[in-house]
C-alpha cells in the first residue's frame, strides 16, 4: 500500500515554512507596535492603530507562529516515534490549510476592529467556529497517529502533544462560549457575565500559557532534545511525573492574573498558591533536558542547533521562576499593569517558545528536503547571537521600565498625594522602549536570516518523505 | 450529615492530590525500569544512527544498532 511506504511530511513541510513565515509577520508587527509605543504619529490610520495591531501581534506570534511550529513538530515527532504515517491524511491536510484561514481571517478582522476582548481569544464567533472543526481535526489525525503505533509506548512527547491539544479543545470551547448577535459585523457578546467572565477568561488565558506555551513546546523538547543530542533524556521517570504534575497543577493557576480585582480573596490566594507550586514541575522538566547533555557539554559548543534548543530551556528556566514570583501577591502589587509583564512575556515567548520553535525547525528542514544539513550552519549560530542579544536587550530594558513604572505609581507624598503624575512615568519609559525596540528588531533580523538559510535549503533540494521503518525498538 | 455541592468539590481535590501521589509512586516503584528504558529510546528506533549514551548505560545503544541491522 502506497500511503504505507512513506511518512507523511507533505504537512509537516508546509507547516515548518509557514512557521518562518508567520513569524516574521508576526515579530514585524511587533517590532511597529514597538514603535508606536514611542512615536504615536505612526499610528497612521485606524486600522493600523496600535490598538489594533496589538492582538494581531499576539494572536500572529502565538497562534500563527506558535501554532504551525506545533503542527509541524508534533506531525513529525507523532509519525516517528509511533513508525506510522499520519492517521486521516486527509484531515491533515484539512489542519493545514484551515488553520492558515484562521490565521488569514484574524488578520483581515482584527484590523478592521471586530474583537471579542477577551485576551489571546479576540476572533469573534464565526472564526471560532473554524477553529473548533480545524481543532477537532487536528485531535482526530493526532490521536488516530497515537492509535494505530506500532511501538508499545507512547513515548513522553506525545502525551505532552496530546495534553496541549486536548487542553486546548476545552480551554477554545468553554471561554469562547458567546452569543452571537450579528454576522457581519461580526459581533457576540460573552456567556458569563461580571467576575465569573473575568475568571473563565483568565482561566483560558493562563492556561492557554500552561498547555498552548508550555505543554506543546515541551512535547517538542523531549523530542528534539534528545535527537539532536544524540542521547536519551536525562530521567524518562522524572518526565513523567513532569507531565503529571503540570496537567494537575496548571489548571490552577489563572486567578494570578485577577489579584486585587472583584474576585473573592480566597481565589486569589489559591492561584497564588499553585503558581508557586509550579516551580517545581516546570524547573523538573528544564533540569531534565539539560541534563540529558550531562556528559556532552562539548556539543554545545559547535552545534548552535543544540544552542537554540538549550538556551530556550535556560530561559524556560528564568521565565517559570519569575512567574511564581510574580504571582505573590504583593509582588504582584507592584509589578500588575506594568512593563514587568511585557519583559516576563517575552522572556517566555522569545527565549523559550521562539528559540525551541527555530531549532526544531532548523532540525527538521534539512531532513524534510532530502538534505544532510542547513544550507549554512555558520549562519545558525549567527541567528543563535542576534536572538540570544535581542531577548536579553528585551526583557531586560523591560524589568527596568516595569519596576520603575511600579515605584513611580505607587509613591505618595507625605500628604498623602501622588508624587508623580502618569504621564511622568510614560516619559521615563521612553529610553527602554528605545532598547526594547532595538531587541525586538533584533530577533526580527535573526529570523530574516532564518528565512534566507530555509529558502536556500530547500531551493538546493527537493521534498523527501522517509521511509516508515519496522520499529528496532530495544529489547535489551 | 448535609452534604453539598462544595463537599464533592473538596472531595475531588483531595481525590486528585492522591491520584498524583500514586502516580508518583507508580513511576518510582522498581518493576516500571524496564519499560521507561525502553520508552526513552524511542525516538532512536528509527532510521538515524543514534550515538553512544551517556556514562555508564552504553548497553542502549548496542541493542538499538544490533536491531536495527536485523532489521535492514
Amino acid at each position: 500500500m502506497q500511503s504505507q511506504a512513506t511518512y507523511n511530511y507533505k504537512v509537516v513541510r508546509q507547516f515548518a515554512v509557514m512557521t518562518v513565515i508567520w513569524g516574521i509577520v508576526g515579530m514585524l508587527v511587533g517590532v511597529i507596535i514597538a514603535a508606536q509605543l514611542i512615536w504615536p504619529e505612526l499610528n497612521v490610520v485606524e486600522w493600523l492603530s496600535y490598538g489594533r495591531l496589538r492582538p494581531l501581534h499576539t494572536n500572529a506570534v502565538i497562534f500563527a507562529f506558535g501554532g504551525c511550529a506545533l503542527f509541524a513538530s508534533s506531525y513529525y515527532a507523532a509519525q516517528r516515534t509511533c513508525h506510522t504515517p499520519l492517521f486521516a491524511p486527509g484531515l491533515a491536510a484539512f489542519t493545514f490549510w484551515g488553520w492558515q484561514l484562521v490565521i488569514l481571517l484574524a488578520a483581515i478582522t482584527l484590523p478592521l476592529g471586530f474583537t471579542q476582548g477577551k485576551e489571546y481569544a479576540e476572533l469573534e464567533w464565526p472564526i471560532d467556529i473554524l477553529i473548533t472543526l480545524v481543532w477537532v481535526s487536528y485531535a482526530i489525525v493526532f490521536f488516530g497517529t497515537i492509535m494505530k503505533r506500532r511501538t508499545p509506548h507512547i513515548y513522553v512527547a506525545n502525551w505532552f502533544f496530546g495534553a496541549f491539544i486536548l487542553t486546548v479543545a476545552i480551554l477554545h470551547l468553554v471561554n469562547s462560549a458567546a452569543i452571537p448577535v450579528s454576522f457581519w459585523p461580526m459581533k457576540s457578546y460573552s456567556a458569563y457575565a461580571g467576575v465569573q467572565d473575568a475568571m473563565v477568561q483568565w482561566w483560558y488565558g493562563h492556561n492557554a500559557v500552561g498547555f498552548f506555551l508550555t505543554a506543546g513546546f515541551l512535547g517538542i523538547m523531549y523530542y528534539f532534545v534528545p535527537k539532536q543530542a544524540g542521547r536519551p533524556i536525562y530521567s524518562y521517570r522524572l518526565s513523567v511525573v513532569h507531565f503529571w504534575a503540570l496537567i494537575f497543577t496548571y489548571m490552577w493557576a489563572g486567578p494570578h492574573h485577577l489579584h486585587y480585582t472583584a474576585l473573592p480573596d480566597w481565589t486569589q490566594s489559591v492561584g497564588m498558591l499553585f503558581s508557586l507550586i509550579l516551580l517545581a514541575p516546570s524547573w523538573g522538566g528544564m533540569i531534565n533536558g539539560i541534563m540529558t547533555l550531562s556528559g556532552a557539554w562539548h556539543k554545545l559548543r559547535d552545534d548552535p542547533i543544540l544552542k537554540f534548543l538549550i538556551t530556550s530551556l535556560s530561559f524556560y528556566g528564568m521565565s517559570t521562576f519569575e512567574g511564581p514570583m510574580m504571582s505573590i501577591k504583593t509582588v504582584n502589587a507592584l509589578s500588575h499593569y506594568t512593563d514587568w509583564t511585557i519583559g516576563h512575556v517575552h522572556s517566555g515567548a522569545l527565549g523559550w517558545v521562539a528559540m525551541v520553535s527555530i531549532g526544531a525547525i532548523y532540525y527538521m528542514i534539512p531532513r524534510l528536503f532530502g538534505k544532510s544539513e542547513m544550507f549554512s550552519v555558520k549562519l545558525i549560530n549567527t541567528h543563535f547571537w542576534i536572538a540570544t542579544i535581542g531577548v536579553v536587550l528585551y526583557i531586560a530594558s523591560m524589568w527596568i521600565s516595569g519596576v520603575m513604572q511600579g515605584l513611580m505609581w505607587r509613591s505618595t507624598n507625605v500628604d498623602g498625594t501622588l508624587t508623580y503624575s502618569f504621564v511622568e512615568s510614560v516619559k521615563s519609559t521612553y529610553p527602554f522602549y528605545m532598547i526594547r525596540l532595538l531587541g525586538g528588531t533584533l530577533f526580527l533580523v535573526g529570523m530574516l536570516l532564518m528565512a534566507y538559510n530555509v529558502f536556500k535549503t530547500i531551493a538546493g533540494g527537493k521534498a523527501v518523505d522517509a521511509p516508515v521503518l519496522v520499529p528496532a525498538a530495544a529489547h535489551a | 450529615m448535609n452534604m453539598d455541592i462544595n463537599d464533592l468539590r473538596s472531595l475531588f481535590t483531595v481525590v486528585t492530590f492522591a491520584m498524583f501521589i500514586g502516580i508518583i509512586w507508580w513511576t518510582y516503584s522498581g518493576n516500571r525500569k524496564q519499560a521507561f528504558e525502553e520508552a526513552a529510546l524511542l525516538p532512536f528506533t528509527d532510521d538515524e544512527p543514534a550515538e553512544v549514551a551517556r556514562n555508564g548505560k552504553k548497553s542502549w545503544i548496542s541493542s538499538v544498532e544490533q536491531n536495527e541491522r536485523k532489521a535492514s
